[in-house]
């Protein structure tokens, strides 16, 4: 209940607030500021040292199934790809990334399913389970620094294209879109909270809200549930296309994976 | 799976020294209060005590309770003594026990 209250004050200010003020472009590249910028000094130094950041306690957990056999194959992630911090690095900088499997962009937990039902022989983990999200983090960790850099070509544009629309196109109860907060009004605040630019640098993350580690969707639905919209179901390529705009949007800034905000 | 935890000690200190210890580990501090899916309460499981040892000495103790967060993350102060071990526990419901040591020069 406690959780409930603040996002229906802040949907609510967010009416008021986005009414007020004209649409304006996206945002340019030298403005462009992570969430971490909007943070204050105690979250940020928990973010910084890696003994004090939670999402780590997920990194050394995702370490661990990273050298376990799993599957009828009785393969781990190690046998093919060795040793993840030259494997990975930059990898999770990546995605989504275009799969001709399946003739569209996947995000990195769907990346990881499909080796595991593939080359393990695995069945899949639930999205935000304790162990996806484990390997995603520690995947993710061997980009930290690395230049967000999703491919923009032929086969993702249509994509980008997709998720872009979805940013600017208002929806839910209060007939709002992505863009007209994190687009138009990302240096005000709402109920107290600064509204950031909704950069996606540094997923999975752990969230103090939300006592764990969650990936981006699970952002996202937080997000369409305070507009009082239909949230996608976990893993919908509708999600996948966002999140595939917000990289390309972030291209260039740091990766932090796992990084922490309020 | 077993509790992780992560331990932030300076490996030297100077005899007389003020060190800063860290340390965070993984548990869920479920309180108790909270219903599951069904309505059911799911029930309390949280580390009730975090107790510090230096070479065998209490150096620093806490309770915790159900309002803290999960992965309780406790950041104190001790002076360093004497080289030795750095021995951290934390005990709490259906049996939860962790231990971590680490080691510590003082020249």
């Amino acid at each position: 209940m406690i959780a409930w209250m603040p996002v229906w004050r802040i949907v609510a200010a967010a009416a008021i607030v986005c009414a007020t003020y004209p649409a304006i472009a996206e945002i340019p590249m030298s403005e462009r500021k992570s969430g971490y910028e909007f943070m204050g000094p105690d979250s940020r130094a928990m973010q910084d040292e890696d003994t004090a950041n939670p999402g780590m306690l997920s990194v050394l957990d995702g370490e661990a199934l990273w050298k376990r056999k799993a599957g009828a194959a009785g393969k781990s992630c190690a046998d093919c790809h060795s040793d993840a911090r030259t494997s990975m690095k930059g990898v999770a900088a990546r995605y989504p990334a275009f799969s001709p499997a399946v003739n569209r962009p996947v995000n990195l937990e769907q990346r990881i399913n499909m080796c595991r039902t593939d080359r393990q022989q695995a069945k899949p983990f639930p999205y935000e389970s304790k162990d996806l999200l484990s390997l995603a983090t520690f995947v993710g960790r061997q980009s930290r620094g690395q230049p967000i850099s999703v491919a923009d070509d032929e086969n993702t544009r249509p994509f980008i294209d997709n998720g872009r629309a979805a940013f600017t196109r208002r929806q839910g109860q209060l007939n709002l879109s992505c863009a007209q907060c994190h687009d138009d009004n990302w240096s005000g605040r709402l109920a107290g909270s600064p509204i950031t630019q909704a950069q996606p640098t540094g997923y999975p993350i752990y969230r103090l809200e939300w006592q764990s580690v969650g990936s981006l969707q699970r952002r996202l639905r937080n997000c369409l549930t305070g507009l009082r919209a239909e949230s996608p179901a976990l893993g919908a390529p509708q999600l996948v296309d966002l999140e595939l705009y917000l990289m390309w949007r972030a291209r260039g800034m740091p990766m932090e994976t796992p990084a922490v905000r309020p | 799976m077993t509790a992780r935890a992560l331990i932030n000690v300076p490996p030297k200190a100077k005899r007389g020294e003020i060190i800063g210890i860290k340390s965070l580990i993984s548990h869920e501090m479920e309180t108790g209060f909270r219903p599951d899916a069904t309505g059911q309460p799911i029930p309390r499981n949280i580390i009730k005590e975090f107790v510090c040892t230096y070479n065998g000495v209490e150096v620093f103790r806490a309770e915790f309770f159900p309002a803290m967060s999960a992965n309780p993350f406790v950041s104190f102060t001790t002076v360093a003594n004497e080289s030795g071990t750095i021995t951290m526990t934390w005990t709490g419901d259906n049996g939860f026990f962790a231990t971590e040591s680490v080691a510590i020069t003082v020249e």
